[in-house]
């Protein structure tokens, strides 16, 4: 099977690229090992220095909303953050202080979310926090299987009777100005937080779960729904086993599920991700590129990977693939000049692009408009 | 490396982190919280039962099967073939008369063929529907696949001469829903394949892939159908040199990758030659031959990707196939599992859940209001065609259509 382009890597890098390429009217089709780090997403991108329009708009052809504005966002565990860029369900506040008083609701038997910790931090800024646990019935199902009550399996429920949950935080709101409600709205229907916010009398800050992340998946279902609508081929749960490179040419790549049927393209873009998903494999003597066998930045003594404080920047973080200004990574010191590494298998190795989100969608445009220029 | 590499559990389980994503992903889960979830069930669950077998879990029998957890997982672990193994391993209950009877998919088409018109009638009626219900706890709101009075191997054997005068050859594993309920999909295919060039044989007498088999607790059964199988596959393949197409996915997927997974027989020699009919056609059509369509065909199909053509990986073939009829108007469906599983959905005890998995498929089929839903699943097909006004037919039966001959 031919394409334009063929991208290896189905999260939020490889799906930037395949959106953008199939826009231009290329035709592209995206492998993908498994699910990916957009499950894990907190919804927030790093700070950013100017409004990046290009991103809003991509994003808003697939129906995830962005906004831009520069200020902290509420953490999991009560601390703050600086951000800028953020789903339009993730609030950005100018100071770390966004209320006097805040009602934190958490939902009876979730796990995944931590009131208290929230509301030692919040009182740390100066915030009287009261919490309270949101008993619905319609919930109550889901705690027969107590260990699978997850935020996603809150969300799907809750997507259905949204309005309840409005009657009912209303119900117990006493002089708070704001409410704290964990990220378990808006699964299927990405309008369900703004119907929340749009309920309550007062300030709403939705905030983090533990994995999985409502908002992250719903960002990977609107944006490969987009890619599909384009007539993009999202080959899901499949795996490159083996790359025919020529030269400094890649021709084609064979996967595990399509065996013998090569898939050949003029370009490729390697979006594989980092250690989780494979796209760096870290065995016990190297650090390793699997698919095309690139070279890899990294420290050579393996002391030097990690440090022994755990909650220090840890250097193995910053590994990934080597590459030339035009992003062609490199395979024994030659670039592979049809070849573009985009997202977190660089690493940090390029920070002029920034780093998680922010990185996958930058670099996928920068690549993107090598390829476009090109022709 | 070396050591990592030759210490690879088995289905892969140490790979699991513990991520969730397949839990996100198992239809299932989504409608029934007495199942424990992908994760429990597998991986988590494994791990205990290797300690003692008392942790295994009856609830393991809610998995469908569907594989979308294995499809999902980010670390390559066997989530479903796990969950399966857990339950041949594990799970000494006999089967159910019921069960017996939905999984013998050949015992009861032969049956049922040479009664077929009275059949038919028989289990269309509300009557015989409270009858099973009541004493076997087959759901009576299901509507039961219709059997044909002449089987598709009778057929295609009347024309054994004309079909090798083809100067390419391959064979065809029917599966059990051709040959007993609806043999015009292999008379389609066949009308393919000999526009091509290809003539079709038939195996030398396969039997039931076994899929329903292994579900339903019957791996010993299974287990000896894959073997006559892999052997009747061998003759063909090895000894005869030729390609084996299937028109049915669950068929497919079974020969491919559960004989091996699950029942631990071989068919290393045979896999790769067994393919679904769709993906040979793409591949002939890539490699320049033609095919002519008729002018002014015009078709607006919405196609709907298998859970086991998912697994395989291979819907890509079926669309990229339909995308080169003229006339046909394209959506791909947003994949999702239409609930039926196989027999899954026809059990009293999981019909609810059955019609609550498939509710968002049929939902996305209404909005897109296609002539035809096109898949490559028979149990999809009975399941979709229950629960929508919409009809469904097979790809290849699709391509029969549009072609001019």
């Amino acid at each position: 099977m031919r394409f334009d382009s063929v991208i290896i890597g189905g999260g939020l890098a490889g799906l930037t690229a395949g959106i953008s390429l199939q826009e231009e009217g290329r035709s592209t089709a995206i492998v993908s090992t498994g699910q990916n780090a957009l499950h894990f997403f907190s919804g927030c991108f790093e700070s950013l220095q100017e409004p990046p329009q290009r991103m809003q708009d991509l994003f808003a052809g697939a129906g995830v909303r962005l906004h831009y504005r520069e200020g902290v966002r509420l953490m999991p565990l009560g601390t703050f953050r600086p951000a800028a860029l953020a789903l339009a369900d993730i609030d950005l506040v100018p100071v770390p202080h966004f209320a006097d008083k805040v009602l934190i609701v958490g939902f009876a038997g979730f796990q995944d979310f931590f009131p208290a910790f929230l509301a030692d931090g919040l009182a740390r800024e100066g915030m009287q926090c009261r919490t309270v646990q949101l008993e619905l019935p319609e919930l109550e199902r889901l705690r027969l299987s107590p260990s699978e009550m997850r935020s996603v399996q809150i969300a799907r429920t809750l997507d259905r009777i949204w309005g309840k949950v409005i009657r009912e935080v209303k119900h117990l709101l006493r002089e708070e100005d704001a409410v704290v409600l964990p990220q378990v709205f808006g699964l299927q229907d990405p309008s369900v937080p703004e119907y929340i916010r749009q309920g309550l009398p007062v300030r709403v800050v939705f905030t983090g779960t533990l994995p999985p992340s409502v908002p992250g998946i719903r960002t990977q279902l609107l944006l490969k729904r987009r890619y599909e609508a384009l007539g993009g081929t999202y080959l899901a749960g499949d795996e490159v086993v083996t790359a025919h490179i020529h030269g400094d040419v890649v021709h084609g790549i064979a996967t595990r599920n399509l065996d013998s049927h090569c898939l050949e393209a003029g370009h490729f873009l390697l979006a594989s991700g980092s250690y989780f998903s494979k796209g760096l494999k870290s065995t016990p003597f190297d650090i390793a590129e699997p698919v095309f066998g690139l070279d890899v930045v990294h420290a050579d003594d393996r002391n030097a990977w990690y440090d022994t404080d755990f909650f220090a920047d840890q250097p193995y973080m910053q590994f990934g693939v080597k590459t030339d200004t035009a992003l062609h990574p490199l395979r024994d010191g030659q670039p592979l000049t049809n070849l573009y590494a985009i997202g977190s298998v660089l690493g940090a190795t390029r920070p002029e692009f920034g780093f998680g989100a922010g990185l996958a969608v930058r670099s996928a445009f920068a690549a993107v408009d090598q390829i476009l220029e090109s022709l | 490396m070396k050591y990592q590499e030759t210490t690879r559990s088995t289905h892969n389980f140490e790979e699991c982190m513990k991520c969730t994503v397949c839990t996100v992903y198992c239809p299932v889960l989504q409608v029934n919280p007495l199942y424990p979830g992908p994760k429990q069930a597998g991986p988590d669950g494994e791990r205990l039962r290797l300690k003692d077998p008392f942790f295994f879990n009856y609830a393991l029998k809610y998995c469908m099967n569907c594989k979308r957890c294995e499809v999902a997982c980010p670390s390559g672990v066997g989530v479903a073939d796990l969950i399966q193994s857990a339950r041949i391993r594990y799970d000494k209950t006999p089967p159910k008369l019921r069960d017996r009877i939905l999984a013998s998919t050949d015992f009861m088409g032969s049956l049922a063929r040479p009664f077929a018109p009275v059949v038919n009638v028989v289990t269309g009626l509300g009557v015989t529907k409270s009858v099973l219900d009541a004493t076997l706890k087959i759901d009576h709101r299901r509507s039961f696949p219709k059997y044909s009075g002449r089987s598709f191997e009778a057929w295609l054997r009347r024309r054994e001469k004309e079909q090798a005068a083809f100067p390419e050859q391959v064979a065809y594993f029917h599966g059990c829903y051709v040959n007993y309920n609806y043999p015009q999909l292999g008379k389609d295919l066949v009308r393919v394949l000999n526009a091509l060039g290809v003539g079709v044989q038939l195996l030398d007498k396969e039997k039931c892939c076994g899929i329903a088999l292994i579900t339903n607790g019957m791996s010993k059964q299974a287990t000896r159908h894959a073997r006559h199988n892999v052997a009747v596959l061998r003759k063909a393949v090895v000894d005869g040199g030729l390609k084996v197409v299937t028109t049915s996915s669950s068929c497919a997927m079974t020969l491919r990758n559960e004989y091996p997974a699950l029942l631990g027989v071989d068919n290393g020699d045979v896999r790769d030659a067994v393919t679904i009919a769709t993906r040979f056609v793409f591949e002939k059509l890539e490699k320049g031959a033609r095919l002519r369509f008729k002018p002014g065909y015009h078709k607006k199909v919405a196609y709907h990707v298998p859970c086991h053509m998912e697994r395989m990986g291979w819907g890509v073939f079926s669309e990229k196939l339909l995308r080169m009829i003229p006339g046909v108007e394209f959506t791909l469906l947003d994949s999702g599992c239409c609930g039926i599983a196989g027999t899954y959905g026809f059990k009293k005890e999981n019909y609810e859940a059955s019609q609550a998995v498939g509710e968002a498929l049929f939902n996305r089929i209404r909005s897109v209001n296609p002539e035809v839903v096109a898949c490559d699943c028979e149990t999809c097909k009975w399941q979709i065609e229950m629960s929508t006004d919409y009809s469904v037919m097979n790809p290849i039966s699709i391509l029969a259509e549009a072609i001019d001959i």
